[in-house]
């Protein structure tokens, strides 16, 4: 195995988060896909971790980390969204154009 | 439990190092190396309190008055044994390090933290006793309990700084609390605003005391006091790079302290600081939080006492002493709310207090910081004792009240006397000592230190200080309880719990004042004077036998004072009544006037006092600092004319055609504003893969 | 190259690698919301046989317990309270003027990094070693205390936050007896939830 096949793992996880970020219109789905790119950064750390022989293993408790603070995420992220919706009856994202003023 | 503390302080005194180097003192025992629970207990009380207080059976308050029992016993115990035996030993527990400075924890046992502990925990005790009854069913009751005890506690971490570091963080957590205790009423604007006044205030007054610090602290290459003290003991020559900016950073360590301890002209804060509840009023401006600054510069002493070092900054403290003493106690006159009165007389005696650490008097400063710590918190508790029966603040709802409150009204003529000055209570003895501080510095300092002349036109303020008082509280005593009742809630005296305290209160305001009868007893000058820098007593002076004459003078001018107040709002309450009930023609104009008397005095001395003066002064105490500002603004904004008129001849082609250009960039940007966050999105990430594509191709 | 092919743990990577990416492509662009999440849980759980695949044992099941056990009902929740469109809805995704610029934007950012990599790391070797779980513990106990204990008071944080932002208002008069501290920040929020 080499490295470079993880990393670009990652990036091609990365780059589909990144377009499901830019496309989607429901608020939902727009977290989904930050997962996405979430799970590409883990795939990162862990193969450099591996990689670099860590004696500490510090990539892989980062991405412990990550999906830790993924769950947070997703928990404010959701609460939002549902806050939105009921305020809005909607949880498309560009219908919250509140930042035009 | 007992084990545990027993382990965890052998840890401690393991890794303890340094301390007082004096051989004749002693490092104090298990009770000094004990001594880290004084400021660690209110800290996790305060929690305690706002996690369980209101579980508890009094609601949270059980626990504070718990941790100040124990802080006034420890205090006590420490106080007794210090006299016994005088100690003076630090301990330090390193926290982690910048550089090959440490950044510790400590606590610091001698004569000045010991008798702080002991005002602290004694005042304190007292005042949280009362503050049961003064709060009850109030609807933030644990709230307030708990932010009281961290109050108490910040104070105690700051007085048992052996560091700089910690003396700014409990500095900071007194600021906090503060904030938190004066806008305990918070729904009425005013309140919050007030306390947002006193947060400011201080906080513009800190910057001086980080700077101070900072530089003290990076000249001598410590943040320890006692090894700031080694170095000026060294003198001079052996610190050049501390003697060098000794000046500045004592000044700047001064004006932190004058944040704090409210002198002139940052005094602002602290009668806008009563909205608080009264015994908060109480626990500030006696033994807590106003006492900081007088602290600091006495903690700092040696720093403003040995020459080449700071001591040039003595002749700045000694006037803006002298200012503050005199020109609040005047405003003291022109109140009607009995806690503003108050106020301004604590100014007043803070003053007092700060001049006299300017004339070099550090146990005299000290002692007055002592003996005012108990009359000054029997007055605010008196008269919240009187708020609390009459539910208002203001005099003129008062009156008669001696029948109706007489324990009250007993305790608060003993405060009275005390804060006046007269023998035999506690006032006299501290004030006399400073009286004579100032008379020595008029005879003995070089012109660098403030001179002869500074001294001896301070001293005669201070005398006329001592007449305002009586003055004024004359006046207060007077409105508040003799003559008719005006008020329409029915008074009645205070309950046990509040009237106890002031009880104590009094036997401390009327007693205190005897440690250190010059010529007869010195107990206070033994206790913060304990600390043997070497040559430290060199320093300062201390009266070797009560000085008669100026003893006179200070109880001629009190007693100038009260009679002029007697004369003036004594006869006005039987007049008002007579008034009121029987008219005699002939009789009654002349009654109605006082014998024409007090027009004598109103014209004669109180217009001239009260009118321009006084108004003057208060008039400065609200517009100079908005004047400053405004005409910061006014030279702004001519400025800005002169800028607009240079615009309108020359530059303005130019200015109109870039005003185009930005427009019209504008208007063309503004498309991209469609509010919509995923093309936001879109152009964030393409920047980014060109910024770092660009940066891979370059490199 | 040969040796690559050669190798069964390559095997093994691309027999996950494929289905992941087609998981990952077909959450960001189906249709029906339901799928996409599903789809979600097999890129997930492709990443967690990644992880297996690197040794990585304690990360994997952590992604399997936390990612698939917990996330996705969380997300299936929010589809279910913000009645999503369950069936198929083709005005989920925006329209196909952005898909080409997002698509762009994400294609570059994928060139940009393989290449990157392989001019970073050409075909540098990994060798998967088993990382055991004490490790990981003495790791995270030891070294990385503060910063573990910082995400559990990140984790309560957002447990606060997402009750405090989630929670629907209780109706006006059932809260007659509430001190005056509170009133002020409820008569706030009732004021906004009144116009939902």
């Amino acid at each position: 195995m080499i490295l470079s096949q993880f990393i670009i793992l990652g990036a091609a996880l990365f780059s589909l988060g990144v377009y499901g970020v830019l496309t989607r219109r429901n608020a939902v789905l727009v977290l989904l896909s930050v997962e996405l790119m979430l799970a590409a950064v883990n795939i990162n750390f862990v193969a450099f971790d591996v990689f670099l022989r860590d004696s500490i293993a510090g990539g892989q408790i980062f991405s412990l980390f990550v999906i830790a603070v993924a769950a947070a995420e997703v928990g404010i992220g959701l609460a939002i969204v549902l806050l939105i919706f009921r305020n809005r009856q909607s949880a498309n994202v560009d219908e919250l154009d509140l930042m035009k003023l | 439990m007992l084990q545990l503390l027993t382990n965890l302080n052998t840890i401690i005194l393991a890794t303890e190092e340094g301390g007082g180097h004096a051989e004749a003192l002693s490092d104090g025992g298990v009770l000094a190396s004990m001594a880290w629970l004084i400021p660690v207990v209110p800290m996790v009380a305060a929690f305690a309190i706002v996690f369980f207080g209101k579980k508890m059976p009094y609601k949270g308050w059980d626990i504070a008055i718990g941790v100040m029992a124990f802080e006034a016993l420890y205090g006590t115990v420490l106080l007794l044994s210090h006299i016994s035996n005088p100690i003076a030993k630090d301990f330090s527990v390193e926290i982690a390090k910048i550089g090959d400075m440490a950044i510790e924890w400590g606590w610091s046992v001698d004569g000045l933290s010991i008798m702080m502990y002991f005002v602290v925990g004694v005042v304190g005790f007292l005042v949280f006793a009362y503050a049961k009854g003064y709060m009850e069913g109030d609807i933030r009751f644990t709230w307030f309990f708990a932010s009281f005890t961290l109050f108490a506690g910040g104070m105690l971490v700051l007085v048992s700084a052996p560091n700089f570091i910690q003396l700014i963080v409990g500095w900071e957590l007194v600021g906090v609390a503060s904030w938190l205790l004066i806008g305990h009423y918070w729904e009425e604007h005013e309140n919050s605003s007030a306390a947002i006044k006193a947060f400011l205030t201080n906080k513009v007054a800190d910057v001086g005391l980080f700077i101070g610090a900072i530089m003290i602290s990076m000249s001598v290459g410590s943040f320890r006091f006692s090894d700031v003290m080694h170095a000026i003991e060294e003198g001079a020559a052996h610190s050049p790079v501390l003697a060098q900016f000794a000046f500045w950073a004592g000044l700047a360590l001064f004006i932190g302290a004058m944040g704090k301890s409210a002198q002139f002209p940052l005094h602002v804060w602290l009668p806008d600081a009563m909205a608080g509840p009264t015994p908060v009023s109480a626990l500030m401006h006696a033994a807590t939080m106003v006492t900081a600054g007088i602290y600091l510069v006495g903690r700092m002493f040696p720093l403003y006492a040995v020459e080449g070092f700071a001591d040039e900054v003595r002749w700045i403290i000694i006037t803006i002493g002298a200012l503050t003493l005199f020109l609040t106690g005047l405003i003291a006159l022109v109140q009607d709310d009995i806690k503003k009165v108050l106020a301004y007389s604590t100014l007043s005696q803070l003053g007092y207090m700060m001049a006299a650490m300017g004339a070099g008097a550090y146990t005299a400063g000290l002692f007055h910081l002592f003996t005012h710590a108990f009359f000054k918190a029997l007055l605010f508790l008196g008269a919240g004792s009187v708020i609390h029966s009459v539910h208002s603040n203001n005099m003129s709802d008062m009156g008669g009240l001696r029948k109706h409150m007489p324990q009250t009204f007993w305790t608060f003529a003993i405060g009275s006397v005390a804060l006046a000055g007269v023998i035999p209570f506690a006032g006299f003895w501290s004030k006399d000592e400073i009286l004579a501080s100032f008379e020595y510095a008029g005879g003995h300092y070089t012109a660098a230190q403030g001179g002869a002349a500074l001294g001896t036109a301070v001293l005669w303020i201070a005398i006329a200080g001592a007449f305002v008082t009586a003055f004024y509280m004359t006046r207060t005593v007077w409105l508040t309880f003799f003559g008719e009742y005006k008020g329409k809630a029915h008074p009645h005296e205070s309950p046990k719990i509040m009237t106890y305290p002031l009880i104590g209160l009094a036997v401390g305001s009327a007693l205190f004042g005897f440690i250190n009868w010059p010529g007869v007893t010195h107990v206070f000058t033994d206790i913060v004077g304990g600390r043997a820098y070497e040559g430290f007593h060199d320093l300062e002076h201390h009266a070797e036998s009560l000085n008669a004459v100026l003893a006179l003078l200070g109880l001629a001018a009190a007693g100038l004072g009260w009679y002029l107040g007697w004369r003036i709002w004594g006869p006005d309450r039987e007049t008002q009544a007579e008034r009121d009930t029987f008219k005699v023609n002939g009789l009654y104009p002349v009654l109605e006037k006082k014998y024409y008397i007090d027009d004598a005095y109103m014209n004669g001395v109180i217009k001239p006092i009260r009118g321009p003066i006084a108004a003057a002064m208060n008039w400065f105490n609200g517009h100079v600092l908005d004047f400053i500002v405004n005409g910061a603004g006014l030279l702004m904004k001519s400025f800005g004319k002169v800028v607009y008129w240079f615009d309108q001849r020359g530059v303005d082609g130019a200015i109109n055609a870039s005003g185009a250009v930005t427009g019209a960039g504008g208007g063309m940007l503004r498309l991209l504003q469609t509010g919509k966050v995923q093309q936001y999105a879109i152009l964030i990430f393409a920047a980014t893969v060109v910024l770092v594509a660009g940066l891979v191709i370059w490199f | 190259m040969t040796d690559w092919i050669t190798s069964p743990e390559n095997w093994a990577f691309v027999l996950i690698a494929v289905p992941m990416v087609f998981a990952a492509f077909r959450a960001v662009t189906s249709p029906n919301v339901v799928h996409s999440v599903l789809f979600l849980v097999v890129a997930l759980a492709a990443s967690a046989a990644l992880f297996l695949l690197l040794g990585a044992e304690f990360v994997a099941w952590t992604v399997v317990l936390v990612y698939i056990g917990a996330i996705i009902v969380l997300f299936l929740f929010g589809i279910m309270i913000t009645r999503a469109p369950l069936g198929v809805e083709t005005e989920l995704s925006h329209s196909n003027q952005t898909k080409l610029g997002a698509a762009i934007v994400s294609g570059a950012l994928f060139a940009l990094i393989t290449v990157t990599t392989i001019q970073g790391f050409g075909d540098a070797e990994v060798t998967a070693s088993p990382t055991r779980t004490v490790e990981i513990g003495e790791s995270i106990f030891q070294r990385f205390v503060i910063p573990f204990e910082v995400v559990s008071v990140v984790l309560l944080a957002a447990l606060i936050g997402g009750i405090v932002l989630a929670r629907r208002d209780p109706v006006e008069g059932d809260e007659a007896e509430r001190s005056a501290m509170g009133s002020a920040q409820s008569a706030n929020l009732t004021a906004e939830g009144g116009e939902a």
